[in-house]
């Protein structure tokens, strides 16, 4: 049931039995035959239809972020039929007795009735909120996937890009729908945020006050950031993610190295019918998974946080979870970094956490072009890398998920201190610590772990694996007897790209400018310690007939 | 001439004495009246019996750190003042007598009956006037939730989080789960403040706002949140991480269900 698909003349590859539809299809064949006849979709059926998807299991994380994301159009839809985007001010009087009388925005009041008096309201409204949880998880998942297996090189770079847009705006869309129902953890996110703009010098005050429409809170910006939630952020993400699956299809999926897939072709099932099926089935599956999670598991209880009211802090307030790094910056930094210089307030406090979270950001966006730079490879890659086989590359990736991951933590510092029965400032000190050094640490020991199992791969290819037979020769000698790989399970081991450090060669007029010695520099760094892979004339077998693809992998 | 004798009676050499008596007894007679309401509920009827065990169970188990005669040591505060109802919620809770010296007095089985607790209050309470147990009336938890659920926001919650899960505070020390804690007990540490909490006077929270907080920490105790079961109420940190562990881990399982190979 595999098939394969040519990567530079698919159209060609059809196979021959793509006759004209069968006459006498009854209902179905003339419903299909009357709309080819009016639109002539058959050849979009034909093209699409045809599509190849390799399988493999983190192959579909983006899959899970698209299906959240249909989740949460339709639940949000549903919620825009209750939800009354308004500061006026008014009294609850609904099912939930703690608020009885309170006086809270209208905003507060319709989340409330949406969650007590709307059926089915408060299931959909979690929904909503777990499926937005899960489609940033799964976009974050489908990221690293992406950056570890190194799909992101040429011709991915800017859908790499886009993405990356997209991961952006969906931590918008879920901060500005995080800060909708006007209770007291949304407007105390809002207090940071408002706190984090008024950190900006010279402007920083202004900014503010033009976003909340005087003094925060003010009267307006729930209905501001309903329509950035409701109509312009979702509009500009739903034009990327078209945009992010359009190159999908332009550029076909990648694959791991396997035999007889190469740079040309994929291999894999075609959509039409194994994967429709699969997919649609899929996603009912993770509405399923999400429906049992909004089912069984309460997700912003607003009813316990009340109606905002800027006084009162509860313990415990935390961002959701893809806004924990920023919150977490901002704990880490140690006090005292604020001035007065110039007659103007330095909030270094903010400025500081927000120039790291932006390099950090920036750095995520940039990679891919860092890397083809680094290398100079300017050849199409649809083969993907283990991310052994890139040392240096999965380093600098472990380094960046351990820096992310110290300030995610920073942001629970207090509930680690409550449930481990430490100290806060501890708990503070020694994440301070984990953010500073932990990246360099996490460098130095996955990239020896990659280049000792790149190590321990070489010498399977070229000796075998213990088999834990022990055989006496007639000698007397004990040896272990080392069984000898299969060829499939070889090629995963061989096919890889063998790189080498830029050579440092003068540019027409004959100079070697600084930059170039940089650059150099740069790759040595980059490559110096890596392994070749087993070549075949190192096998010692006698496998002639794949001797050229086995070599395949030497890059030349 | 009536008249004259009563304007000689107002000019008579004693007349500044009694005025000064007559204003000494009011002013006197109105303060010993209003601390003896302040303190009413104190004077319940005790007998000097269980005030003469309460000073034995005292003696064996807290003048260590407190003194033989409740003036504190430099291991203890004085406990002169402090009234029955700190004793009964720092015994009654086990948070006293204390296991070992640390940033705060940790909840631990009871250590003593509760006629023990009553005695070891009552002595206490006889030492020096101070807070009293409250009354019962105020802990029916049948007040007004609403406003409970509001002054508990501004007053309870930066430290207890909204829904009196707890929450960390400095040096390792934490405001405690209110969950399943005795209506006498939460009334009592709001009076008295124990530890590092600060104490809400009557002036501050009355003894309605306090019952008022007792029925919304109550309510919540009966009312479960009607959007299932809670992650321990601690808010956003408790979602993401039930997202990533058992969300995203059903559907990777799920991923990798779909993608394997029939055997």
């Amino acid at each position: 049931m595999t098939s394969t698909i040519d990567r530079t003349e698919h159209g060609s590859s059809a196979p021959a039995d793509a006759k004209p539809a069968p006459k006498g299809g009854g209902f179905t064949g003339a419903a299909a035959n009357y709309l080819d006849e009016r639109t002539s979709i058959s050849a979009v059926v034909k093209e699409f239809g045809r599509k190849i998807f390799p399988d493999h299991w983190s192959f579909m994380l983006g899959e899970v972020a698209l299906y959240s994301f249909v989740v949460i159009v339709l639940s949000g839809t549903f919620l825009t039929f209750f939800f009354q985007a308004s500061m006026v001010e008014t009294h609850y009087d609904g099912a939930w007795i703690p608020l009885k009388g309170v006086e809270m925005s209208a905003a507060m009041e319709s989340a409330l009735h949406i969650s007590f008096d709307v059926r089915g309201g408060l299931l959909v409204r979690q929904i909503h909120h777990w499926a937005a949880l899960l489609f940033i998880a799964a976009i974050g998942l489908h990221m690293l996937r992406v950056f570890f297996t190194g799909a992101f090189r040429k011709p991915r770079e800017l859908n790499w890009v886009i993405g990356f847009m997209l991961f952006v705006l969906a931590m918008a869309e879920g901060f500005t729908g995080y800060s909708l129902p006007d209770d007291l953890l949304s407007g105390n996110g809002l207090r940071i945020i408002d706190g984090l703009i008024k950190g900006i010098p010279f402007i920083g005050t202004w900014t503010s006050f033009l976003l909340f429409g005087g003094e925060f809170p003010g009267t307006a910006i729930v209905g501001r950031l309903y329509t950035l939630h409701i109509l312009l952020l979702p509009a500009i993400l739903v034009a990327f993610l078209a945009l992010h699956l359009v190159f999908v299809v332009v550029h076909k999926h990648t694959q791991f190295a396997g035999p007889g897939r190469t740079e040309k072709n994929v291999i894999g099932y075609p959509i039409l019918p194994v994967y429709a099926a699969k997919a649609g089935g899929f996603f009912f599956l993770v509405f399923g998974v999400i429906a049992l999670m909004a089912s069984f598991f309460t997700i912003n209880p607003i009813w316990n946080y009340g109606p905002y009211d800027p006084s009162p802090v509860s313990a415990g307030t935390q961002p959701d979870w893809y806004i924990g790094f920023a919150d977490g910056a901002l704990r880490l930094i140690p006090p005292g970094w604020e001035f007065v210089w110039l007659d103007h307030t330095w909030s270094f406090n903010i400025i500081v956490p927000v120039l790291a979270l932006l390099v950090l950001l920036g750095a995520v966006a940039a990679y891919p072009f860092f890397e083809s730079w680094v290398t100079g490879d300017k050849r199409e890659h649809h083969i993907l890398d283990r991310p052994r086989n890139a040392p240096t590359r999965t380093a600098i990736g472990a380094a960046g998920v351990t820096f992310y991951a110290a300030l995610w933590a920073a942001a629970s510092s207090d509930l680690m201190a409550t449930h481990f029965q430490l100290s806060i400032e501890g708990v503070i000190h020694v994440v301070q610590a984990w953010a500073v050094l932990g990246p360099f640490i996490a460098y130095f020991i996955t990239k020896r772990v990659c280049i000792g199992l790149m190590k321990k791969d070489r010498e399977i290819v070229l000796h075998g694996y213990e088999s834990g037979r022990i055989v006496r020769l007639p000698g007397g000698e004990y040896i272990e007897v080392h069984e000898q790989m299969d060829e499939y399970d070889r090629w995963k081991l061989v096919d890889f790209e063998q790189y080498e450090p830029i050579m440092l060669r003068p540019n027409a007029q004959g100079k070697i400018t600084g930059g170039m010695r940089f650059r150099a520099r740069v790759s040595r760094w980059f490559f110096e310690d890596r392994i070749a892979p087993a070549q075949q004339r190192e096998l010692g077998h006698g496998h002639d007939d794949t001797h050229g693809e086995l070599e395949g992998g030497k890059g030349h | 001439m009536p008249r004259k004798s009563r304007k000689a009676n107002r000019r008579h050499p004693l007349a500044t004495v009694v005025l000064i008596a007559i204003g000494l007894a009011f002013t006197g007679g109105g303060y010993a009246l209003f601390s003896s309401t302040t303190t009413a509920t104190a004077e319940t009827t005790v007998s000097q019996s269980t005030i003469d065990e309460g000073e034995k169970l005292f003696a064996a188990n807290c003048a260590t750190c407190h003194g033989m005669s409740l003036e504190g040591t430099p291991d203890g505060p004085s406990l002169i003042g402090v009234g029955a109802a700190a004793v009964n919620f720092q015994v009654g809770t086990g948070r006293m007598p204390m296991a070992m010296q640390g940033p705060q007095a940790m909840q631990k089985p009871t250590q003593f009956t509760d006629e023990q607790i009553a005695a070891l209050a009552a002595y206490v309470a006889s030492i020096s006037p101070g807070p009293a147990i409250p009354d019962e009336s105020l802990l029916q938890a049948d007040g007004d939730a609403a406003n409970g659920a509001e002054l508990f926001r501004i007053n309870c919650a930066m430290c207890h989080n909204v829904h009196g899960a707890g929450g960390a505070l400095t040096e390792g020390k934490f405001a405690p789960e209110l969950t399943g804690v005795l209506p006498t007990h939460i009334y009592e540490a709001m009076l008295t403040g124990p530890q590092n909490m600060p104490v809400f006077n009557d002036d501050n929270l009355s003894p309605e706002d306090k019952r008022d907080i007792i029925t919304y920490l109550k309510y919540l105790e009966a009312n479960p949140s009607p959007g299932g079961n809670e992650l321990g109420s601690l808010g956003p940190v408790a979602e993401g991480l039930f997202v990533w562990i058992f969300g995203l881990g059903a559907v990777i399982g799920l991923m990798v269900w779909l993608t394997a190979k029939s055997n």
